[in-house]
Parts: C-alpha cells; sequence; structure tokens
C-alpha cells in the first residue's frame, strides 16, 4: 500500500489547486460578452444594401473587439428584416424582448422603420437606425431610445428642387411607390418643385413589388414630361428605368437616396442607368473624412460584396453604440441616456449630433450623376464640365 | 385619350400572358378536375430554365436568334417535366382523395419549387435581369408608340394558343385527352392508355406556363422567384371567370383582366396603385352574377 506523506499530500493539492486558481485568473481577465443587434434586409431585392451594411456593422464589431482596451467583448446578433413592415416588427420583437441584446443597429427601409418605432420605445430598447430616411421615424414621436445617423428626406429633395431648376427643366411627372417611404418622397418632391414654380404633370404610385408599369408609362408617355422624379428603391427604380427605355420615354430621370447605390447600376445595367441624376445626404466615400481607412479596412476584411451607399453609416452606427456602451455600460436605460447627450462626436461622414428627437443634424446632402457605370459627384462629372449632357435639356 | 391604341397594346401584352396561364388552369381541370396551384411556380421554373439556357448559349458564343430558340426551348423542356413528373408522382396517386387534399398538395409543391428557386439558383433571391434577344425600340402610329418586342411576343402568344387549340382538336393525342375527360372509365375500355394520356396532357398544360414565363422575362428583362404567384392567381381567376374547363372561357378571362388592370390606370391615371383591387372586385361582381363563368363548362366542349 502506498503511503502518502504531508509533504507529497501538500504537493498534490498545490498541483491539483493551480489550475483552478489560473482558470479563475483567466476568467477575472476575459471580458463580459455584451450583444447588439443588426437588422436589415439580407434576403430580398433589397439584399444588397443589407448585407452591405451588415458587413460594415461587423467590421466595427471586429475592431473593436480588437482593441484590447475595451472593456466588453461584442457579439453582434444578424437579423433580416426582409424590408417588410410585419417581418421587422416580429424580428425587433424578438430582439427586443430578449434582454441579453442591449442596443440595437435597425433597418435599411423607412416603411419597415416606421413599422418598429413603437417597439424599441415600448422595451426601452435603444436603437440607432443606419439608412432608414423618412422623416417621421425620429419626428412623429419624441421616442428617447430612437436615434438616426443617416439623413431624412426633406434635405434631398430640396436640393434636387433647386438642382433641376437650376438646370432649366420645368415639366415633371412624380412615380414613388406606395408604401409610406414613397408617399413621403412624392410630399416633398412635390412641396419643393411646386415652390420653385415649376410644374407637376402628373403623380404616380405603385406598389414596390409591382412589375407591370406599361400602363403608367402609357401615361407619362402622354403627359411628354422633361423630367420623370422617382421616388422609391432600387428594384422598383431599375424597372422603372429599363421600362422607360423599352416605351421609348426618352425624360430624364431624377432619383434620390433610395437608387444610391451600385445594385441600381447593376440592375438597370450601365447604359441606361447613364445621366440618372440622384441626392444623397453624404458626400462618397473617398471624400469622407475617414472615408479611406473605412475603404481599406473593408477591403482587409475580406468582403465579397460592396458596402453600399448606406455601409459607412451601418458602421459608424455601430461604432456609437458601442463606444456609448464602453462610456454607460451595457444597460438599456444608461445607454438610451448617453444616447440623448451626442454632440459634435467624430466619425468617419464628419461629426454626429443629435437634435432633441435623436435624429442626427449635420449630414451633408450631394448631388450625384451616373457616369460610365459608376455614380459620380455632380461638380466632378463630365456633366457639370459640359461634355455631356443631362436628358431633354429645355 | 389619344393613347387608346397604346393601352390596348399593353392589354394584349398582359392578356396574352394571363390567358396562357389560364389555358393551363383549364386544361387540368378539365381532364382531371384537378386544381394545380402549383402551375405558376412551374412557369417560374420555366423562366428560370430558359434565362441558364441564354446563359449557356451566349457563353458559347452563339448568336442571339439560337439564344431565343434555346431559352424557349429549355423553358418548355423544363416547365413539362415538371408538370408531368408532378402528375405521375403526385396527383396519379392522389386522384380519389377529396379535391381540397389535391389543392392542397399541389399548393405545397408550389412552395418547395419556389423556395428551392429561392435558395438553390445562384443569388435567387434578387431579381434576375432577362438578357434582350428582341429588337429593342418600336414605332409610332399616331401617339401610340408599338414596341417591336411586344408585337413579337404577342403574335407568338396568340400563334402558341392556336397550336394548343389545335393539339386538344385535331390530333390523336386530343381526342385521347378529351375521352379521358369525358368518361375516364370508357376511355380505358376504348383502349386509351390511361397512364399515358395524364402525365402528357400535364406536360401540354405546363409547355403553356413556361412559354408565358419566357415571354414574361423577354418583355419585362427581368425574372424573379416570386413571379408566379400573383400570376397563378390571376391566372387561375381568368379561367374561373371565364368558365374552368373551357379553354375559350380561359383566354377571354386573361383578356378581360388585363383589359380591368389597363383601364383603371388609363381612366384614373392617380389610383394606378388599386389596379389589382378594382380588378378583383369588378370579377368578383362578375362571379356572382354568373357563378358557372362567361363561357360555362359544357360537358360536350370540356377542354
Amino acid at each position: 500500500m502506498v503511503t502518502i506523506t504531508k509533504r507529497a499530500f501538500a504537493a498534490l493539492a498545490a498541483v491539483s489547486v493551480l489550475p483552478l486558481a489560473f482558470g479563475s485568473l483567466d476568467a477575472a481577465l476575459a471580458k463580459d460578452k455584451v450583444k447588439i443587434a443588426f437588422v436589415g434586409p439580407l434576403t430580398g431585392a433589397l439584399s444588397p444594401h443589407g448585407i452591405g451594411g451588415r458587413n460594415s456593422a461587423e467590421l466595427a464589431v471586429k475592431q473593436m473587439n480588437a482593441d484590447p482596451k475595451t472593456k466588453y467583448d461584442y457579439e453582434l446578433v444578424v437579423l433580416d428584416d426582409e424590408c417588410k413592415p410585419n417581418i421587422g416588427v416580429q424580428v425587433v420583437t424578438k430582439i427586443a424582448s430578449d434582454r441579453s441584446i442591449v442596443a440595437a443597429i435597425p433597418h435599411y427601409c423607412s416603411a419597415t422603420a416606421i413599422a418598429t418605432v413603437d417597439i424599441f420605445n415600448r422595451f426601452k430598447l435603444p436603437m440607432v437606425v443606419w439608412a432608414a430616411v423618412l422623416p417621421e421615424i425620429t419626428y412623429a414621436n419624441k421616442y428617447p431610445e430612437v436615434h438616426r445617423v443617416s439623413g431624412i428626406l426633406i434635405g434631398q429633395n430640396r436640393v434636387g428642387a433647386e438642382f433641376m431648376k437650376a438646370r432649366g427643366y420645368k415639366k415633371f411627372v412624380s412615380f414613388a411607390d406606395s408604401t409610406d417611404y414613397g408617399k413621403s418622397m412624392n410630399k416633398y418632391f412635390t412641396q419643393f418643385t411646386t415652390e420653385n414654380g415649376n410644374e407637376i404633370l402628373g403623380t404616380f404610385a405603385v406598389p414596390p413589388d409591382q412589375q407591370d408599369l406599361s400602363a403608367e408609362l402609357t401615361k407619362i408617355k402622354e403627359l411628354n414630361p422633361e423630367v420623370v422624379y422617382f421616388g422609391g428603391l432600387t428594384p422598383l427604380g431599375a424597372r422603372l428605368r429599363t421600362q422607360m427605355a423599352k416605351f421609348g420615354i426618352n425624360a430624364q430621370l431624377e432619383g434620390n437616396s433610395g437608387i444610391m447605390g451600385d445594385a441600381f447600376i447593376n440592375a438597370a445595367g450601365p447604359e441606361l442607368a447613364e445621366g440618372t441624376v440622384t441626392f444623397f445626404d453624404s458626400p462618397p466615400i473617398s471624400k469622407m473624412p475617414g472615408g479611406k481607412a473605412f475603404t481599406d479596412a473593408y477591403k482587409a476584411a475580406g468582403y465579397s460584396e460592396p458596402p453600399e451607399a448606406y455601409g459607412p453609416f451601418a458602421y459608424i452606427a455601430t461604432h456609437l453604440v458601442m463606444e456609448t456602451i464602453e462610456k454607460a455600460g451595457p444597460d438599456r436605460a444608461k445607454i438610451t441616456a448617453e444616447l440623448a447627450d451626442v454632440k459634435d462626436r467624430p466619425s468617419i461622414v464628419g461629426p454626429i449630433t443629435f437634435d432633441d428627437h435623436g435624429q442626427n443634424i449635420t449630414p451633408l446632402t450631394t448631388k450625384y450623376v451616373v457616369q460610365d457605370g459608376k455614380w459620380m459627384v455632380w461638380e466632378d462629372s463630365e456633366y457639370a464640365a459640359g461634355k455631356r449632357k443631362l436628358k431633354n435639356l429645355p | 385619350m389619344g393613347m387608346i391604341g397604346q393601352h390596348l397594346l399593353n392589354g394584349m401584352m398582359q392578356g396574352t400572358i394571363y390567358g396562357l396561364v389560364a389555358m393551363g388552369f383549364t386544361i387540368f381541370f378539365g381532364v382531371m378536375n384537378v386544381i394545380k396551384f402549383s402551375h405558376g411556380d412551374v412557369l417560374t421554373l420555366g423562366a428560370f430554365g430558359g434565362l441558364v439556357a441564354v446563359w449557356a448559349t451566349n457563353s458559347m458564343g452563339l448568336p442571339v436568334p439560337v439564344q431565343f430558340i434555346a431559352a424557349f426551348a429549355a423553358a418548355m423542356l423544363l416547365s413539362a417535366v415538371a408538370g408531368a413528373g408532378i402528375s405521375h408522382f403526385l396527383i396519379m396517386p392522389l386522384r380519389n382523395a377529396p379535391p381540397l387534399n389535391m389543392l392542397l398538395m399541389t399548393m405545397m409543391v408550389g412552395t418547395v419549387l419556389r423556395e428551392a428557386i429561392r435558395l438553390f439558383f445562384p443569388n435567387g433571391t434578387n431579381p434576375q435581369r432577362f438578357p434582350e434577344l428582341l429588337p429593342s425600340g418600336g414605332f409610332n402610329i399616331g401617339s401610340s408608340f408599338f414596341r417591336t418586342d411586344a408585337l413579337i411576343l404577342i403574335v407568338a402568344g396568340i400563334a402558341s394558343i392556336g397550336v394548343v387549340y389545335w393539339i386538344i382538336n385535331r390530333t390523336k393525342f386530343g381526342l385521347a385527352m378529351r375521352a379521358v375527360a369525358e368518361d375516364v372509365e370508357t376511355a380505358r375500355t376504348m383502349g386509351i392508355n390511361f397512364a399515358r394520356v395524364i402525365p402528357l396532357t400535364f406536360a401540354l398544360g405546363s409547355i403553356t406556363a413556361g412559354f408565358a414565363g419566357t415571354i414574361y422575362g423577354l418583355y419585362y428583362s427581368e425574372i424573379n422567384y416570386g413571379m408566379g404567384l400573383l400570376l397563378a392567381v390571376i391566372g387561375f381567376t381568368a379561367a374561373i371567370v371565364g368558365g374552368l374547363g373551357n379553354i375559350w372561357g380561359a383566354i377571354i378571362g386573361g383578356y378581360l383582366f388585363a383589359g380591368l388592370q389597363t383601364f383603371v390606370v388609363a381612366a384614373m391615371p392617380s389610383m394606378s396603385d388599386y389596379k389589382n383591387v378594382f380588378a378583383f372586385v369588378l370579377i368578383i361582381m362578375l362571379i356572382t352574377w354568373r357563378p358557372t363563368g362567361l363561357l360555362a363548362e359544357r360537358g360536350s366542349e370540356r377542354v
């Protein structure tokens, strides 16, 4: 029989306790996990935008987690709202009722965002919208949980109306989708265009998934406008452009942030997209203060899909949420309170300042035109230089 | 209203697509008393088959007319195989089950087809650009603009309706189909191979769907995995309003539905987002007025 001496026993005890001690030391060093949610269209026709936004948000989380100075280890919970209000309500209810999720970066589509703002308020879940531009999302209520880094569509339409007037266009037709987003686009387009003394010959609204536009385009052709204004998102916009050409309608197409991004040019084809003008609440990534750093990091992360127009906004929204958690801790109420004080916060798109409705008030509306299959800032384009001409110029 | 000609042409184009879809419904119902709700998704499958054929022939450097023929051939072949397969493996074994089971089963098959395209076709969740294989442009007559591709597609669609009518009424296979439609048992006693006629009938009905799917892709330059859903509802409605089981009824129903949609937009442009609502309300009124359809199915003229 083996007898164990006192010394041997002590050594054995020490050896067996050591891993426990180191284990607990590891645990003490490990950061607490904090969950934040990203919501956007990951399937369906608008998925290029949703995936670009998701990749950008993921990039922000990766960068934050790689920083040894942060207090928490962040986990991004990604959910697909399919750009449908009913699905958006389901997924937002899901994240809002999950107490382990402390904040969210939701929505590309305005129609979805306007359907879910009440849920964020009811469940006291702070959020920062990354793309939807309908004014009512922040301004219809004064919900302390609701914030938005992207601009609102009022500015786009004001700048758009002034731009078109300056080119000499006078006769317009409005073609918008029949969602809240399209209605709001049409409302502000009509307001600013008529204020400028220009004429709207007709207004058309169709469901965003309508395929056949021939009856509407027949009427538009009869009205013979100089400009067709489009208030809607990429799939319908590309369909409108394609079918306009098939009907021999030579009007200039005026868009807005809903068609901004590579997806529109890919869907309509570079030839048909050529010369389309649009107005978007941000300069191109290359001209943003931190644009190069973002583009380089995005490339280095190896994403095969482009960030699209709102990727940088998803990135800054996610960064902002994580910075706030670092300051206030992973607590919904404290994060909400901390977000209310965001003022002149530096970001890759310029400083962020939330007004009393949680709306970022500093976006810069920029004019764009498609030239050779790429969106270009108007001032840098051959159109502005007079080498190329917009359609139907009076 | 100087654009009446233009609206008529638009309505004709849509009506041709609806009529082709409705014709499939009426063939299935006429022969087997089956409402095959996967019909719209078979159309989608055909259209995607046509798109792949265009990609393949284009990458081989074949000329556009060959790509055009390949698109139609692939779409029709794929939808024919799908239709015959559905009838052989699913409808035949269930032919004595209650009609509701059959309806439910075909709806589920449709969902499987649709989701399979969405999940397994590359980038299947997004709309796919269908290449333009027909001459673009057109010409003006008065204030109407006649799209060349639309004219070609309307003629092709009407010709295909004529061919199907000819097959049913002038060929031996058509005779067998009509015999089975009249009375299965007597037809079998007279030596008609029931097990062969039924899948062929479903193949014929589905070919019209594949044809319609390709026309759709060529006309709109775009197809997507969900396109068959609304087309099936409209095609089925057209078949019912025309008189389910009567081919002419289906075609009239198709053009009528397209006419109603076009009329709403032409008469009230600002109400264009209500065009399906108006069209369906008017159809409901029509069905209430004539529950058996405009051209009621008569025993001797089934299929």
